[in-house]
């Protein structure tokens, strides 16, 4: 027996086989750990989506550049807009979703743990059929061929005539399976969020982030749907010989606009929501003050989505409508700057008169509210159609969209990293590191998307492989293109940042941040059953009672 | 305050009353919504796309209004709906014979579907590929079979169960959840029904 005890002493010392880890980890159904897989996973492709965004900007540098073909650059725009949407920016958000919500709300694990899993493997599965359609894009012919149809894939370019071979196949089915990944985690997180809920957790008290994960989740039942039904629809045509999208049959293109976009616009809410849900976290903490007008916050969040739902076709005001369907998209398009608006003067409110710590997480969040406030007023000018039938597909949009993509949910992500990466892992990520990945990723982010504005104004047009020398863009995009290399060095010095922490950051302890919500009150990495006993509360910020049991918030709320 | 490992789980003295939503039933009504959306998006097609056909046969022409599955597919909600009222007095013998009417009305409503594609197909030449028509009509009226389809499925499953002798008034939360489901695909049939049969031109 001796031999036995021995051989147990020596798997504790070495810690288990790899192999039993690896096959812990793939047929893990614990939400912590599909929480991480899924931002691991998030995490790799924003590396790849980037170098594509790279290379889509060295080809721009100079006017007649020739750094890679025409077929290439469509296949990079094409790749690197459905990487970033489907599988970046999703699976982070319910990467912290997963991972967050359970924590906050007091319970022991998602009320769907399996279903949690077998929507993390769609979605995984689905950026996997997208990149091997760089191998398998022409079938056994040998030679790789990546989507090339533009992330929206307008028809007729994804028919069988003007898209040969498999590439738009690959493009629509991974689409499709991603999609049905983000349909079972966002009923998962309702089902959690409506049913788990701890002893005293009403809805009144929940935290922002689970409200507004709560909205988001509905949103994407409504929004993502759209999109899976006409990738379906994409399919007969392709597959079945019908005639949807097939204009010699009498199929209208315009019908798969409006349903690309009854999807693409809600989706860019369904990104941003969670973002708002970090910025409601993080703010309060770090200003020490609770957050101002909990219940605007919500009901602004709840506004959003609705008025989200109705302003999808600004998106086509240049394919020509009729006035009365411009004005309607102008005036919905509008009106969604009101509840935004009023978030933001809410986490301004937070701000005011706080004792504001300048920590990286607090930084990443101030840059935020000044650049999503730009983002928000271009898009008002957007959303005025005579304005946009100017400026619609020039590079005035993309820079909008990225401002809105990068200054807001990129840079809110990056607070979310800074603020939770202590519970997730036990460390504390470096401020020194944090503070240069901060600054240097401001400078390229304003460098790159404020000048991209300009060209657009002098009218470049998106998409566009290269130009002219002599119109008055040559130094933009010179500069547009430096930003874009800072940033990336930016980027690296954050994932290095990642990487140097996880084993040389400070112990993080349960409650680096002083902060009041329930992931605080459990170790740091959480135990896999998260809490020992399930806690009860009686307020808002049950940690503030609990280290105040002289002036605990109950006795306001 | 730095990093401090003193924070314990909070608890109250006095816990209130507390009683959540079963998460099947918050999770299944989830999903409705979401089948919802793209049904609504086949309606819109279907709508969209009827008279403009660039050639024939058109719905006028060929359609037969399917009253008897019809009314075969919606009874069998009042019959799942009775044999989850049975279940929850655990009466096995009237749960199974409802269900078991439930699983044949069903089969009887997908023999109709079926029945009604080989017209269309051998006698009037109409499929997927023939015209507007055909590619929306197929696809809407398909995607209801594959749910009712789907639902056969899932009750044959319950019925196995019921059969050898595993549920009782314990299951009756689960058996609840299915039985909304097939309220709901009843349901898509009234919708698709309409625009499919009453609004034919």
């Amino acid at each position: 027996m001796s031999s036995d005890a021995m051989a147990i002493r020596n798997v504790q010392v070495g810690g288990q086989p790899w192999v039993q880890t690896l096959h812990e980890w793939v047929t893990t159904v614990d939400h912590k750990q599909l929480g991480i897989l899924y931002i691991l996973y998030a995490l790799t492709f924003l590396v790849i989506g980037g170098v594509e965004a790279v290379i889509i900007r060295i080809q721009l540098m100079y006017p007649h550049n020739h750094f890679v073909s025409p077929q290439v650059f469509n296949r990079m725009f094409t790749m690197h807009g459905t990487t970033m949407i489907f599988f970046v920016a999703m699976p982070v958000l319910f990467g912290f979703a997963n991972y967050l919500v359970p924590l906050m709300i007091g319970a022991r694990d998602m009320a769907f743990p399996r279903l949690n899993a077998f929507s993390f493997w769609l979605t995984a599965l689905g950026g996997f059929l997208l990149y091997f359609s760089f191998l398998g894009g022409n079938g056994l012919y040998g030679a790789g061929n990546a989507p090339d149809i533009g992330w929206w894939a307008y028809a007729p370019l994804p028919s069988r005539a003007f898209s040969p071979g498999f590439s738009s196949d690959y493009w629509t089915i991974a689409v499709l399976v991603s999609g049905f990944g983000s349909i079972g985690t966002a009923i998962n997180l309702i089902a959690t969020i409506l049913c788990l809920r701890c002893p005293g957790m009403r809805l009144s008290r929940m935290p922002l982030l689970a409200w507004l994960t709560l909205v988001m989740s509905g949103m994407v039942l409504i929004a993502i749907t759209p999109l899976s039904a006409a990738q379906i629809m994409l399919l007969v045509d392709r597959y079945l010989g019908g005639h949807f999208f097939d204009t010699q049959a009498g199929g209208s293109a315009t019908l798969w606009m409006h349903f690309f976009w009854i999807f693409g616009h809600p989706e860019v809410y369904i990104l941003i929501i969670p973002c708002f849900a970090f910025m409601s976290e993080i703010v309060p903490v770090f200003s020490r003050k609770p957050i101002f007008g909990y219940p605007v916050m919500v009901a602004a969040t709840v506004c959003i989505a609705f008025v989200s739902m109705s302003v999808w076709a600004h998106h086509i005001f240049t394919i020509g409508m009729n006035s009365y369907a411009n004005s309607f998209f102008a005036i919905t398009s509008m009106l969604v700057g009101v509840p935004t608006g009023i978030k933001i003067f809410n986490w301004l409110g937070t701000m005011w008169g706080g004792k504001i710590q300048f920590k990286t997480p607090m930084l990443f969040c101030i840059a935020f509210l000044f650049q999503f406030l730009i983002a928000g007023l271009t898009g008002i000018m957007l959303a005025s159609a005579p304005f946009d039938w100017q400026l619609g597909l020039s590079y005035f949009v993309v820079a909008h969209f990225h401002y809105v993509i990068v200054g807001g949910i990129l840079f809110a992500l990056f607070a979310a990293f800074y603020y939770w990466y202590p519970k997730i892992t036990g460390r504390m990520l470096s401020e020194r590191l944090g503070k240069i990945h901060f600054w240097l990723f401001v400078l390229g982010f304003h460098m790159t998307f404020d000048v991209m504005h300009i060209p657009g104004l002098l009218g470049m047009p998106r998409r566009i492989y290269t130009y002219e020398p002599g119109r008055g863009w040559d130094t933009m995009n010179l500069i547009v293109s430096i930003g874009a290399f800072i940033q990336g060095i930016a980027v690296l010095v954050f994932v290095a940042n990642l990487v140097v922490s996880y084993w040389k950051g400070d112990t993080a302890g349960n409650d680096p941040w002083d902060a009041w919500t329930l992931e605080w009150s459990v170790s740091s990495p959480p135990p896999a059953y998260n809490f020992a006993s399930i806690p009860t509360v009686a307020s808002r910020r049950p940690l503030w009672d609990l280290k105040h049991p002289e002036d605990p918030d109950s006795r306001y709320e | 305050m730095s990093a401090t490992n003193a924070i314990t789980t909070p608890a109250l003295d006095t816990p209130e009353a507390w009683s959540l939503p079963y998460r099947g039933t918050v999770g299944m009504a989830a999903l409705i919504i979401a089948e919802s959306a793209i049904f609504t998006i086949f309606v819109v097609a279907y709508l969209f796309y009827l008279g403009k056909s660039l050639t024939g046969p058109i719905p006028r022409d060929v359609l037969e209004t399917p009253i008897f599955y019809t009314i075969c597919l919606l009874s069998s909600s009042l019959t799942i709906h009775f044999a989850g009222k049975f279940l929850a007095l655990d009466r096995r013998g009237g749960f199974l014979g409802l269900w078991m009417l439930t699983i044949v009305l069903g089969a009887l409503f997908l023999y109709g579907t079926g029945h009604e594609w080989h017209r269309l197909i051998y006698e009037h030449g109409l499929t997927i590929s023939t015209n507007l028509f055909g590619t929306t009509y197929y696809s809407l009226v398909g995607l209801h079979a594959f749910h009712v389809t789907a639902g056969l499925v899932m009750l044959c499953i319950v019925l196995t169960f019921g059969l050898a002798g595993r549920l009782g008034r314990d299951q009756c939360a689960r058996v609840g959840v299915l039985s909304l489901y097939w309220h709901f695909v009843d349901s898509v049939w009234v919708v698709v029904f309409t625009v499919v049969y009453i609004v034919r031109r």
